[in-house]
């Protein structure tokens, strides 16, 4: 089952690296934002997976063909019951670097969870004492402050969407709508339970470029599947306006040319879930001048075999590391 | 009936309009006459003192620990608690100028004009 490892090293570097990099480059998921999120996510589970399971097979090597032949040798020698001779030093320290990565990738998981959770408490405790429910909804809020700002804080039952006076006064009715049906989306769809595990797996592999661009790509995503969702509430060129107003902090002048220089700075049109992202100014930008594109020249979504492909991958992806860890003979 | 929510709040808007730290008890007689309307006229100091020690746990309010009875105060003020709040949400702060110009250099000319009639409003 040497030849076993070697396919799930192989596969962890593809996917650690030239697909992620490949990905977040590609035109497409703008066409097929869901498609688009599902393969991050393949990407992201596989290559985990093949990355420990490359160490594990590697390590259990003599011990048995597979992943469960193995695992039963693996006890007989750690009861003693068989000599520990037959794995020899590189063979411990695979096993070793396996279960390491594999608790630090659960721990950091767990340990994101309880830091945002927090995070939220806290948010929630001071909207409780600084805002007022608005629009007839106690799960709207509204708070005082001079930036236009809305934005979503997921808790169950408890999800409230939060909306700043001044972007109220700077909305029409549709445009405040085109708003509220984004940021519900955002509840309605978990998509801070996306967040969470991106966050996680940046805050655990961050020397790995890539977990950087999946968090990016998969901010873009949820964003886009949001807008879509408003897009079926309200017209595009509502949602376009309703954007530009947010990105801009100010109501759209009569013309460009007559910008003045912005008085006061603003936020994006949103920052959901309240995770710790950390998008620079300039991939916020970007990320909101792709949203506006997409709006303003809408391209046809993904023709059912192209979807069908990208599924298919992503079935592979998740398919393939587990039966390579347990019947690699299935393959070979 | 005001439930705890409505009580912190009253009790945080009280402290923060009040520069100096408040008793129990002064807390009690300032809801009891503050225009605050339903929120708890006849309150119980051991009503205030259970609100008081919520608000001391959630990091909001602070006890001063040498004076008997105890005095409360606000941690900050209520603009700060807003800043804090907000600078979660506002993770960068893009200007228009940035972004419109940003969107304008990346788009194709059919966009850029498409976005300057809907922002023109015609």
């Amino acid at each position: 089952m040497f030849w076993a490892s070697y396919l799930l090293a192989t596969l962890a570097i593809i996917l650690a690296w030239p697909a992620p990099v490949a990905l977040s480059r590609a035109r497409w998921p703008a066409r097929a934002p869901f498609t688009a999120l599902i393969l991050w996510q393949s990407i992201a589970l596989a290559g985990g997976l093949s990355m420990i399971g490359a160490m594990l097979v590697w390590g259990l090597e003599p011990l048995g063909d597979n992943l469960v032949s193995a695992a039963g040798g693996f006890w007989n020698v750690a009861r003693n019951q068989a000599p520990a001779g037959t794995l020899g030093v590189v063979h411990v320290f695979a096993l070793s670097a396996a279960f390491l990565l594999g608790a630090h990738l659960i721990f950091t998981l767990m340990l994101t969870y309880v830091r945002i959770r927090r995070q939220r408490r806290r948010h929630r405790d001071l909207l409780g004492l600084l805002s007022s429910p608005a629009l007839g909804s106690p799960a709207t809020l509204v708070i005082n402050h001079p930036a236009p700002v809305a934005y979503c804080l997921p808790g169950g039952a408890r999800s409230v969407t939060v909306l700043s006076d001044s972007l109220l006064d700077l909305l029409t009715r549709e445009e405040l709508d085109a708003v509220l049906t984004h940021e519900r989306a955002h509840l309605h769809q978990r998509h801070h339970l996306l967040l969470w595990a991106f966050a996680a797996w940046r805050a655990a592999l961050p020397w790995l470029p890539t977990s950087l661009l999946a968090q990016r790509a998969v901010n873009e995503l949820i964003e886009m599947l949001a807008d879509d969702e408003a897009l079926k509430h309200v017209k595009e060129s509502t949602l376009v306006r309703a954007i530009a107003i947010v990105a801009s902090g100010s109501p759209p002048p009569a013309s460009l040319e007559q910008c003045e220089p912005p008085a006061t700075r603003s936020a994006p049109v949103t920052v959901s879930a309240l995770t710790e992202l950390e998008p620079g100014t300039a991939s916020t930008l970007e990320a909101t001048a792709q949203r506006l594109s997409r709006l303003l020249t809408p391209l046809p979504p993904l023709s059912v075999l192209q979807r069908n492909t990208v599924l298919g991958t992503s079935a592979l992806l998740l398919t393939v590391p587990p039966i390579l860890l347990v019947a690699p003979e299935l393959l070979g | 009936m005001a439930t705890l929510g409505d009580l912190e709040r009253t009790v945080m808007e009280l402290l923060w309009a009040t520069p100096e730290a408040l008793t129990a008890n002064g807390l009690r007689e300032a809801i009891a006459e503050a225009p605050f309307g339903e929120v708890g006229r006849e309150l119980a100091v051991t009503t205030v003192l259970t609100v008081l020690s919520r608000l001391e746990k959630k990091g909001l309010v602070q006890r001063e620990r040498n004076s008997r009875p105890h005095r409360y105060k606000s941690v900050t003020s209520r603009e700060a608690h807003t800043a804090e709040l907000m600078h979660e949400v506002l993770v960068t702060a893009p200007d228009r100028e940035a972004v419109l110009a940003r969107f304008i250099g990346s788009v194709s000319e059919t966009e850029a004009q498409t976005l300057r009639k809907l922002l023109s409003g015609s």
